[in-house]
């Protein structure tokens, strides 16, 4: 493989690195945190939430860090004052998407997009809420899915196909009406393909896929997918 | 044990697709066209949509174990398309615009009267398989919101009463016929 370095500036900062890196891993290289919500390292990036939204000179439009490959001589900014209301209003939108109260949370204080919220100021929602009473599917041995906190980023979906193999979740219809399914949107004790191994619940978020009567510190172990990769690389 | 993904739950009307053999020999027919290939998912689903009029879960399954493709994907796909029906449509089809216009325009108010009065819930069929509520986004004829579609008749700026009264009509008239 001949891979092309490449120089680009990020905040200001000279950075170097190898052609096809996105602008989320350059800036991370340089001790540079920009926030995100449905990219994990380990998976591939899906480019869903918005949330890692940076500006690029010499255009008004604003790109995803996460999925936006880097290319030479590009300058980026991670944080302006745009960036951070963007931001704000994205985490707005989700918090007003569903039913999300944290205080009868599993995952309260141990919730990434709670965290977010606290990090940009948002202690209330300027949006009209969507009490969303979607079902909750308790009927697995020891995982437990509510839909109503569930932000669809699709990193369950993505740790169960890529790295459980199985693939027994995906996402059913779109838009408003989009649902995590277990096999043929069956109830999760039915999914064939499961193989229990709770992977989904270590690397979600929120606190919309638990493992019942575990404490949330225990589950919630989204570093699972970057060890993973690393360990898989002894098997080549 | 429990890999067996074969054994799907019937849909409650009991419909199963895979038993006619002459549509099964066709079904057979698409796949192979199609060379079983997985990025043919959305030609092949459209095909079996054809010959048997709608998706039920006993086809999916049929489909994404030929193909090799998971069936929670195969699923997903089937879902993201309204063009795939996943269930019998009734004998009469009641078609309503959810888009902007017509849901600000209440749509809504009439949807839930026509299900309290036929007994039927939206995207499914009344015990009878007689009659059907499917939802639609905006068919661009803003202007007449809300519209509702009977079989091939609309109905502009409709209201629950005439809507209600057509579905009546329309129901009616098959029944002295079938007599
Ligand atoms: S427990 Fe494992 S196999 Fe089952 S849905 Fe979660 S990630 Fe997929
Ligand atoms: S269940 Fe959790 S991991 Fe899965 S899409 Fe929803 S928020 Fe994301
Ligand atoms: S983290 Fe980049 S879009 Fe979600
Ligand atoms: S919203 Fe119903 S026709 Fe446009």
């Amino acid at each position: 493989m001949n891979l092309h370095t490449l120089k680009l500036k990020i905040d200001g900062i000279d950075v170097e690195c190898t052609e096809g890196s996105t602008i989320l891993t350059a800036a991370k290289a340089i001790g540079i945190n920009i926030p995100t919500l449905c990219y994990l390292d380990g998976l591939t990036p899906y480019g869903g939430c918005r949330l890692c939204i940076v500006e690029v000179s010499g255009t008004s439009k604003l790109f995803p860090a996460c999925a936006t490959p880097v290319a030479s001589g590009m300058e980026v900014t991670t944080q302006s004052p745009k960036l951070y209301e963007y931001r704000k209003m994205v985490l707005e939108t989700l918090l007003a998407e569903r039913t999300h109260i944290c205080a009868v949370c599993v995952a309260n204080d141990h919730c990434e997009l709670q965290a977010l919220a606290n990090q940009h100021g948002i202690d209330h929602v300027s949006y009209e809420r969507n009490w969303s009473t979607n079902k909750i599917d308790s009927t697995h041995d020891s995982l437990v899915i509510d839909p109503n906190r569930c932000i669809l980023c699709t990193r369950c979906i993505r740790v169960c196909d890529e790295l459980e193999g199985v693939h027994t979740l995906d996402l059913k219809f779109r838009g408003k009406n989009a649902d995590v399914i277990m096999d043929q949107d069956e109830p999760w004790v039915k999914a064939c393909s499961c193989t229990s191994c709770r992977k989904c619940a270590k690397v979600c978020p929120v606190g919309a896929i638990y493992v019942e009567g575990e404490n949330i510190e225990t589950t919630k172990i989204p570093d699972v997918a970057a060890f993973i990769v690393e360990r898989r690389k002894r098997l080549k | 044990m429990r890999l067996n993904l074969t054994d799907v739950e019937k849909l409650p009307s009991g419909e199963t697709s895979l038993k006619d053999d002459k549509r099964r020999g066709m079904l057979e027919k698409v796949l192979k066209d199609h060379d079983y290939q997985e990025s043919a998912l959305l030609e092949i689903l459209h095909g079996a949509q054809e010959i048997y009029g709608f998706l039920d879960k006993e086809l999916l399954t049929e489909i994404a174990g030929v193909l090799n493709i998971p069936h929670s994907q195969v699923y997903g796909v089937a879902t993201f398309y309204s063009f795939f029906k996943l269930r019998k449509p009734g004998e009469h089809v009641v078609t309503a615009c959810l888009g902007t216009a017509c849901y600000v325009k209440g749509v809504e108010p009439i949807i839930a009267a026509i299900e309290k009065e036929f007994n039927l819930k939206r995207g499914g069929s009344t015990e009878d398989g007689k009659l059907s509520i499917l939802q639609t986004r905006c068919i661009g004829a803003c202007a007449m919101a809300p519209i509702l579609s009977v079989d091939d008749v609309v109905i502009g700026k409709a209201t629950k009463e005439v809507v209600i009264a057509h579905i009546k009509k329309v129901l009616g008239e098959t029944n002295s016929e079938t007599v």
